[in-house]
């Protein structure tokens, strides 16, 4: 029966107000058991409200819940309400099943920290908000979703506020999502002036009827949001803030910079198809934004020291995968590659802080090296984690969920979307399998401090296991033909326009793709294993090592925005500083605090005094009265 | 039978009322800033009871009577709070409680 | 009964001028107890027996013993007198006096611009003080009743002895208990 939706999200809330208000007065078991446990009674509830959806098959594949009218004015009256659809399904699921196994972790990895319950506050307040996000039925919803959890995107980046470079990344992260945020609420304004309306339903729908395919208001609304996809999915050219976002501690990585957060773009344009697929050129620039972003940043990750920033550029480049899934109208692969994306992604992370903590907070993968041996379980769930991002056949989720893409973006008939996709997987398995024998093979650099628990590593199994087995939703035809996922996502999203190619054809492409994934591998084994020297002779000469650096610095986005943006901001705003203005406020500040000084004066503190000052009052009031 | 003018009545307590203010204004002793909140409020009951005599009405008593409660409990807090001040600044001088001057 | 009046009225406001006038505490209680009996003359004169009557019971019986309770509490010697001396010099009284004399002229103002009117002093009896009291005015019975339970309360609170008088830290001013 499908009923009481709003508890999903609601339980989420209800711990962070518990935590936010109570929290340091709690014990610490307390803490974790209301942090991890609010997520997993919502995940228990996103279970059962699944299972009923998916038995029950409500009419038109969808369910609302009105839960209350916010405001009545003059025909707008928008209703504060919940919309499940498959999408919203699939979306629901992942971000409380991941959501509740890092929390999971967390109970234990952030077993040390001081401001434990601020942090479960911050990561209750996130679930929920991602929900709000997922459920929305209303753009206006869906906003303060997106805002939510784009504040405790900041919260948590700079959760250890005491480091002032912490601090920077999340104000950075802020900022730059800022951009993107914006142009997406003016894109809700033309929404509603153009369509009257935010309902997310009725507005493509009046969409499609409104405004014939490529009209220019079709093309801004949906650049406008594709825009604001772009800041929070962190893909060109908002992508800067994602690596230094690893600022904040591992989990917040996993579960917000890699599993949700940055995929809400991509749920987002998934939600709003039908207005990109009337504004052909915005859907033609979400797949070569994803295109170029996934062969740049995992360019960059190729390149990369610090363990986290390289998984933070391997998701901007799996999101560029999603991106351009959606670009070419495949809109099932891109909810598919999130949600395997989503599993093996956090197992990532998660094995990722696991070494980290192993090693004293070291992030250097250079520093690290035979980890096998000592952290044998992390080892091998984290490499399960890197078989599925570099998409090795059959057995990995990725290699489903990757290979859809390709598929559909080769059936679709994009030939060199098609090639930049290939090489991103070759670029995906180097920089992955760089990352494996860098950090647990070879020879061991630094000493193992501290074994992670079984609270740490519970989770890691389990994403493992899903990792390993969340491409089985979904099988290509050469392999079985099996279509759960596609089958389910349909209904809710339409079918990708994809040319009726051969099987046989579809054997070759599949084969290409895991000869440059094997490739990819096999040139990681012998660059970063075998011959160490190659890279460090390529890397000494000009050519490679501008290259090198070049990569190393993301593509120079941060300068440029530095150089261009920034920097003549900071001197405008440093050559204004005096200006007449300013001479008005500080004017007006220096008048008040002159006043404020003549008045602190009267406060003698003497009761008599005051007693006076009745009496004065009494006498002026009186004879207001009577000589008036 | 003589009457009393009311004026007089009026006067008399408008007279007492603003002794016991300057009582107030003048001394630092707060026994005796007290005792001039006492005869503020007794002039106050008296001007209560030459109204209520006016019109031969029982109501300006029955305001006498809230008002001597008023003072009564005013008189015990206040006392109290004299004691207080008293074993805390060894003095009665007002003045010296001024701690909260801005 | 007119003569009644002016005598008591003469004596509430001379002995109300030696209240706060006073030097020493005792003298002044005294004074203020004369204007009390004073006071309580003229509500006889006026009709209200009543009130004449709580007038001493209560404010010369309870609230007196409660001053002079405190006063013998205190302990206060002759010390206080000289100390009253140099608190009252003679230019201290001005300013008040003044803020004084144009608060009682605005009120005179008041009072006699209104058309004058006598008082016959016929009686109010308590029997009817009594059916207003608990009739038209319960409700004011009520409040003042809560108001004494939490002028009780305070008393209480206040009186008892946390700190010992003798290590009450006058040094450590600031940080009142």
């Amino acid at each position: 029966m499908l009923m009481e939706l709003w508890v999903v999200p609601a339980l989420p809330l209800a711990g962070f107000c518990v935590l936010a208000l109570v929290g340091k007065r709690l014990s610490r078991w307390l803490v974790a058991g209301i942090g991890a446990g609010s997520v997993g009674l919502a995940m228990v509830g996103a279970i059962y409200f699944s299972h009923d959806f998916m038995a029950f098959e409500p009419t038109g594949h969808l369910y609302r819940e009105s839960l209350w009218t916010w405001l009545n004015v003059g025909g707008f009256s928008p209703d504060i309400g919940l919309y499940l659809d498959p999408l919203s399904v699939v979306m629901m699921l992942v971000v409380t099943i991941v959501g509740f196994l890092i929390h999971v972790y967390s109970i234990q990895y952030m077993a040390g920290d001081e401001a434990y319950s601020r942090f479960f506050a911050y990561m209750n307040l996130f679930v929920s908000s991602m929900l709000i996000l997922v459920l929305a039925d209303d753009l206006l919803i869906l906003y303060l979703g997106w805002e939510g959890v784009g504040l405790c995107s900041y919260l948590l980046i700079g959760f250890w506020y005491q480091s002032a470079a912490n601090a920077r990344a999340a104000i950075k992260a802020f900022v730059v999502t800022r951009v993107g945020d914006t142009a997406m609420a003016i894109g809700l304004f033309l929404l509603f002036t153009q369509l009257g309306t935010l309902d997310i339903q009725e507005v493509l729908v009046r969409a499609v009827r409104q405004w014939p395919v490529g009209s220019a208001t079709a093309i801004a609304a949906a650049g406008l949001l594709l825009a604001g996809a772009v800041g929070k999915s962190a893909q060109l050219p908002l992508q800067v803030w994602l690596p230094d976002a690893m600022a904040g501690p591992t989990p917040v990585s996993a579960l917000i910079h890699a599993a949700t957060m940055v995929t809400a773009g991509v749920y987002l344009i998934a939600r709003m198809h039908d207005l990109f697929i009337i504004a052909p050129p915005v859907q033609t620039a979400v797949a070569v934004i994803g295109a170029a972003t996934l062969v740049l940043a995992g360019c960059s990750a190729m390149t990369q020291f610090d363990i986290k920033r390289v998984l933070a550029y391997s998701t901007i480049s799996q999101v560029g995968y999603m991106f351009l899934a959606l670009g070419v109208h495949a809109w099932s692969a891109a909810l598919f590659h999130f949600m395997t994306h989503a599993f093996f992604k956090s197992l990532l992370f998660m094995g990722a802080g696991a070494v980290i903590i192993s090693m004293h907070h070291e992030q250097n993968m250079f520093k690290m090296g035979g980890l096998r041996k000592q952290l044998p379980f992390t080892f091998w769930t984290f490499l399960i984690g890197a078989c599925s991002l570099a998409s090795l056949p059959l057995v990995t989720s990725g290699f489903y969920s990757k290979g859809l893409i390709l598929w559909s973006v080769w059936a679709t008939g994009h030939p060199v979307l098609w090639g930049a996709a290939l090489l991103g997987e070759f670029i995906t398995s180097v920089y992955t399998f760089r990352m494996v024998f860098l950090t647990f093979f070879g020879e061991p650099k630094g000493e193992v401090s501290a074994r992670p628990g079984p609270i740490i590593l519970g989770p890691l199994v389990i994403l493992a296991f899903f990792s390993t087995v969340a491409g089985c939703v979904h099988i290509p035809r050469p392999l079985g033909h099996f279509r759960l996922f596609a089958r389910l996502v349909e209904q809710a999203l339409p079918v990708p326009p994809m040319q009726p190619l051969p099987i046989a054809t579809e054997v070759v492409f599949q084969l290409l793709m895991q000869g440059s994934v094997l490739l990819g591998v096999a040139f990681a084994y012998v660059l970063f294993l075998r011959r160490n020297d190659l890279v460090a002779a390529w890397t000494a000469r000009p050519a490679g090592n501008a290259l090198h650096r070049f990569w190393f610095s993301g593509w120079g986005f941060d300068w440029v925005y530095t150089t261009l943006l920034a920097k003549p901001y900071v001197w405008f705003a440093h050559a204004s500083r005096d200006d007449a203005f300013e001479w008005i406020y500080r004017g007006i500040g220096a008048i008040n605090r002159g006043l404020h000084e003549q008045l602190s004066r009267t406060q003698t503190g003497l009761v008599r005094w005051y007693a006076v000052g009745i009496v004065i009052g009494a006498v002026l009031l009186l004879g207001l009265v009577v000589f008036l | 039978m003589a009457t009393i003018p009311i004026h007089y009545g009026l006067l008399l307590a408008a007279l007492l009322f603003v002794v016991g203010l300057v009582g107030v204004l003048v001394r630092r002793n707060i026994l005796f800033i007290l005792m001039s909140i006492e005869i503020m409020l007794n002039a106050a009951g008296l001007a209560f009871v030459v109204g209520g005599a006016r019109w031969g009405r029982a109501d300006g008593q029955v305001m006498v009577i809230i008002i001597l409660t008023v003072a009564a409990a005013e008189v015990a807090v206040g006392l109290a709070l004299v004691l207080r001040f008293h074993g805390w600044f060894k003095s009665l001088d007002a003045d010296r409680a001024s701690e909260m001057r801005g | 009964m007119n003569a009644v009046f002016y005598i008591s009225a003469g004596v509430a406001v001379l002995a109300t001028v030696m209240v706060i006038v006073a030097k020493n505490a005792i003298h002044g209680l005294l004074s203020l107890l004369v204007s009390l009996l004073a006071v309580s003359l003229i509500f006889y004169v006026m009709g209200a027996p009543f009130i004449a009557a709580l007038e001493i019971i209560i404010y010369g019986g309870a609230i007196m013993v409660l001053f002079i309770f405190v006063v013998m509490l205190l302990n206060l010697g002759p010390a206080m007198v000289d100390q009253e001396r140099q608190w009252l010099p003679a230019r201290i009284w001005i300013g008040p006096g003044i803020l004084a004399l144009v608060l009682v002229v605005e009120m005179g103002y008041v009072i006699v611009r209104r058309p004058n009117a006598g008082i016959s002093g016929s009686v109010v009896t308590p029997q009817e003080v009594g059916l207003a009291l608990f009739g038209l005015y319960l409700l004011g019975v009520e409040l003042a009743s809560m108001l004494l339970l939490v002028g009780l309360v305070g008393a209480y609170y206040l009186g008892q002895r946390r700190i010992p008088p003798e290590k009450g830290p006058v040094a450590q001013r600031g940080r009142l208990p």
